[in-house]
Order: structure tokens, then sequence, then C-alpha cells
């Protein structure tokens, strides 16, 4: 048996992942530290870090560098899902403070929490090695886990934290069996390794243990994006878990899950993607349409955007499956845009609500139009994006995606899409009819727009229509960060 | 010396009974329990491919499987028991104010 070579340590490679943990590790002492009640001051100082975080991310854009033992690589397409991450993660901070103060569960803990979230998100996207990918994986799934459960008065949030920890160590279970086996029968945790295997032994692929290692990693994955039939943690997660950790879940952690399977398949099996993409094409089908239906019938406004969360990550999978360039930036421009709209829509939940999360229900939407016109209009625009109805980044995105999987021959998939999608304008378009035709059945409970939940808002309306009237500079960034 | 198949056979089992009892048990921690017993069983597993194959990779990554259960044990404990505050159970069947 070898002896373990200690690697070249790299720390360039790592950076931008270095930079977050100080900053994270900084601000938990900081609040421990600094006496007072108000918090919000932790948030101004970990948006600081993630614009720091963000500036050496971009910096490092060109050619990919390998670091420790080719385990964590530097490339265009880590960066793109890195900049999506720290993305969602500064838009769920500036609108968290509002709601914690509301919600009184103002705890500083907040902001670190989701920094160190982002950190294994990054991770995830940057591995090379299954050993990394599951770190990253369980840093931010264990961060996750206390913030859907952050709320410790509300049962409901108490709920949601501990359904998605069983859940999510059960799907773990799943995945790290898949790694073994996978281990196995290619005889490498590396990335490389495996693929160079697999292109030099083809029979492996009649090998039961790569056959069933890969499809148990595909199972941990379809947890973690919530793909149907591994999505039924996703409504009582989402509705339960504080709003700005729900914005945050659908976005960060999804677009997360994305990178680390596509990396793995894509990168790891490409010449087995006959194989894997047969179980894609059932995936891609079954969650939008699972998400969809169930979307139509929702009252509770978070629940309904859970599923059509689940409809997304369908979407999503429709590009996975075309397994082609097109298809990978496809889902790298789909998932930013996601994070805006998302968000937005998030944002003026939040905006709206009433402690305890009272009136959580569409019909509570009625009236709005008449009442408070800006934000009715601006909530618009993130339900056309969402439903992907022109000019929004919503409809480029799907366009992109759909039509990738026509250049790769499922037309079929595609019009199941563009029918999912049809379907889905429904349960948008309702919380509109609420919002512009029917009187109001009780005064908004308003207590203004905070200042920072005021830059979300307008950094989200603006990117959604930026995205989708002229997508060009960013589908080209997505298209460079796919050329593998 | 015992075949690298044995071992298998035997991680494989113990992974089905975790599997078995978190679908079927009702009590949380027991649930949790029968995770930790399913990760034991890639522990198991991920050591005689090491093993076999001569490669240390598989120790290292089962290192790492440990510490990071027992992470995931710390968070899950207090998720248990901010829930039993509010609710007085950790029956899986209380869990259930969200319904479809």
């Amino acid at each position: 048996m070898e002896t373990i070579a200690i690697p070249a340590i790299n720390l360039a490679v790592v950076m931008p992942e270095v930079i977050l943990s100080i900053v994270a590790m900084v601000l938990l002492l900081v609040n421990v530290f600094v006496p007072g009640k108000n918090k919000g001051y932790l948030g101004f100082l970990s948006l600081i870090g993630l614009a720091v975080t963000a500036a050496s991310t971009v910096s490092a854009w060109g050619l990919p560098v390998l670091g420790f033992n080719g385990t964590v690589v530097q490339d265009n397409f880590a960066i793109f899902f890195k900049v999506i991450f720290l993305i969602s993660a500064a838009l769920a901070i500036l609108i968290s403070d509002r709601y914690m103060v509301q919600e009184e569960c103002n705890q500083g803990e907040l902001y670190p929490l989701i920094l160190f979230a982002t950190i294994g998100m990054m991770l995830m996207a940057s591995g090379t090695d299954l050993m990394v990918i599951f770190l990253g994986l369980e840093l931010l799934s264990i961060c996750l886990y206390v913030l859907a459960g952050f709320n410790r008065a509300s049962l409901k949030s108490n709920e949601a934290g501990l359904k998605y920890f069983l859940l999510g160590a059960f799907s773990t279970g799943f995945l790290l069996y898949g790694m073994a086996l996978t281990y196995g029968a290619t005889g490498s945790t590396k990335i490389q390794v495996i693929y160079s295997f697999v292109a030099g032994n083809p029979a492996v692929a009649t090998n039961p243990l790569f056959v069933i290692g890969m499809l148990l990693i595909a199972v941990g994955f379809s947890f973690k994006i919530a793909a149907a039939p591994f999505h039924m943690w996703t409504p009582d997660v989402y509705e339960g878990a504080p709003t700005p950790i729900t914005a945050f879940m659908s976005a960060g952690p999804k677009a997360a899950g994305f990178a680390a399977f596509i990396r793995v398949m894509i990168f790891a099996f490409p010449m087995l993607n006959a194989h894997w993409t047969q179980v894609l094409w059932i995936l891609a089908v079954l969650t939008m349409t699972v998400g969809n239906v169930i979307a139509l019938s929702q009252d509770n406004i978070k629940r309904m955007l859970a599923y059509s969360s689940i409809a997304h990550a369908g979407y999503a999978l429709v590009g996975f499956t075309a397994c082609n360039a097109q298809g990978a930036a496809g889902i790298l421009f789909y998932m930013l845009s996601y994070a805006f709209m998302n968000i937005g829509a998030f944002a003026v939940i939040i905006l709206i609500g009433k402690k305890g999360e009272k009136n959580g229900n569409v019909q509570d939407f009625a009236g709005l139009g008449f009442k408070k016109p800006l934000l009715a209009v601006i909530f618009s625009v993130f339900l056309f994006s969402l439903a992907g109805i022109p000019p929004t980044a919503g409809f480029i995105g799907k366009f992109y995606l759909f039509s990738a999987a026509i250049k790769s021959g499922y037309v079929g998939l595609a019009i199941i899409g563009v029918l999912n999608s049809a379907a889905s304008v429904y349960y948008y378009l309702r919380v509109m009819v609420y919002m512009y035709m029917k009187d109001p059945t009780e005064e908004f409970d308003w207590a203004g727009a905070t200042p920072s939940i005021a830059i979300c808002l307008l950094a989200c309306v603006g990117a959604t229509l930026v995205l989708g009237i002229v997508p060009g500079v960013v589908l080209e960034w997505a298209q460079k960060a796919v050329m593998f | 010396m015992l075949a690298l198949n044995n071992y298998l056979i035997v991680s494989a089992i113990l992974f089905a009974i975790g599997t078995v009892g978190v679908l079927t048990r009702r009590n949380a921690i027991v649930i949790f329990m029968c995770v930790e017993m399913m990760l034991n069983a890639v522990n198991l597993t991920f050591i005689a491919f090491s093993k076999y194959l001569g490669n240390i990779d598989g120790q290292v990554f089962v290192f790492f499987v440990m510490t990071v259960a027992a992470a995931e044990a710390a968070v899950g404990l207090a998720l248990m028991i901010a829930f039993y505050k509010n609710r007085e159970s950790i029956d899986v069947e209380d869990v259930n104010l969200m319904k479809l």
C-alpha cells in the first residue's frame, strides 16, 4: 500500500473560498463580542466579504488551474457558478434583516451560516474529486439544516429543519454509497482518473457495481436539486423555513446541485451519456410535470413557489438531457436568471408579510395592484419571468434550454417542456388576477421597504429585464464557461 | 482472509437494514441511528475496496465521512431538541403541521 504524498499547496486556486471562510469566522467572533440587539451591521459586513470574494473569483477567469493534487480546479465553469452562488447569498442577506427582526429571531449567526453554506457550494462547483464534492455538499447541507430551523420559536420552522435534516442525511447515504461503488469499480475518487479509466475500459459500463454506483450518485444529486420523485421534502421545507432562507435555498443550493451533477456526469462519464441521458429524460419529464401539476392547486404562496422551483429544476434537466454545450450553457444562464427572479419574488412576499407569516396565501395579494402599484408591477415582472414570457430572463433561458434539446434530437422532450411551461402560466397569472382584479379583503400591514430590500428588488428587476432584453454578453460568458 | 465479495455483501445488507429502518421507524432518533448505520455500511465498502485495490483514497474518504457524520449528529440532535421543546414529542408522526 502506498504512502500519502503531501501535494504541492497552491492556495491561489482556493483563494475565494479562503477569503470567504476568514470573513465568516471573523463575523462569528464579532457577533459574540459586540453587544447589542441590532445585527444588521453583520449583514453589511457579509456583503463586503461577498464582494471581495466575487472580485477574487472573477479575476481567475481564463485558463483552468488545478490545485491540491488535482482535487480542486478553478475553471470558467466553476467561476460562473460561483458568481451565481455569491449573488444569491448577497440577495438573501439583503432581504434577511427586516424579516428576522419582524419574526423576533434576529440572531447574528444567520449571516456566517449563509456564508459557510456559500463556501460549501463553491467547493461543490470546483471540486474535481468525489471527496471534495462530498465535503462541499455536506458543508452546504449542514448549514442549511440549521438555517431551515432558524426560527426556533416557530413550530413550522422546527418541522422544516427536522424534515430537511432527516431526509437530507438519508439522501447523503445514497450519494455516498454511489461514490463508494464507483470508487470500487474504477479505482479512484478523482474525476479525471475515473474518466480515463472509463475511456480505457468500455466494458465497465456493464459492471453492476459501476452502474448501481452511477445511479445512486444520480439519486443523491436529484434529491439536492429537488427533482421528482425525490422532491417530497421541498414543499414542506420551503414553506416552513424563514422566507429569506427559502429564497436562498431555491436559488443557490439548487445551482450547486446542478454544478456538481454536471461535473460528475459530463466530466467523468461522457462516453456513457447514451445510458444516463435516458435516466435524465425520465427525471426531467417527471420533475416538470409533478411540479407544475401540483403547483396548480396551491394556495400558500411559498408552497406554490416551492412546486414551481421543482418545475424549474425540470426545465434545467431538459438542458442536461440534451447533453451538449448549448444545454450546459443554458443551465448556467437559467440558474443565474432564476436566482434573480425567484429571490425577487420572495423579497416581495417578505415586504408585504405580517408577523408569523399570517398572510402567506394567494388571496392575501388581493388588491395589491391598487394599494401598492409599483410593488405590484415589480412582482408581475418576476411572475412573468417565472412563467417564461418575453421580454424577461425566464423566456430566454427556457428558449435556450428547449432549443438545446431539439438540437440533440429530443423533440418530444422539448414539446413536453413547452406544454408544461404553458400550464405554469395559470398559477403565476392567478396571483396577478388577485392583485389587479379583486378588491382587498384586509389592509396591508405596510412597514415600508427598508433600503436593503429596495436595493435587492431593484437589482432583481433590473437583472431580470436586462438578461431578457440583452442576454448576449452573459450567454457568451456561459458558453465560454462550458468549453471543457 | 475473506474475499472482497463477503465484505461487500455484509455492507450491502447493513445498508439495506438502515434504509428499511429509516422508512419504517417513527422515532426521529431511531431514524437518525439508521442513517448512521447506512453511513457506516458505506465506510465498510470504502475500506474493503481500499484494501482490495491497494489504494489509500478509500480510507481517507472514511475519515471524512466519520467527521461529517459527527457534525451532522450535533446539528441533528439540536434540531430534535428544538422540535421537542415546542411539541413535546420526537415522533415523526407529529411532524405534520404542513401537509400536501
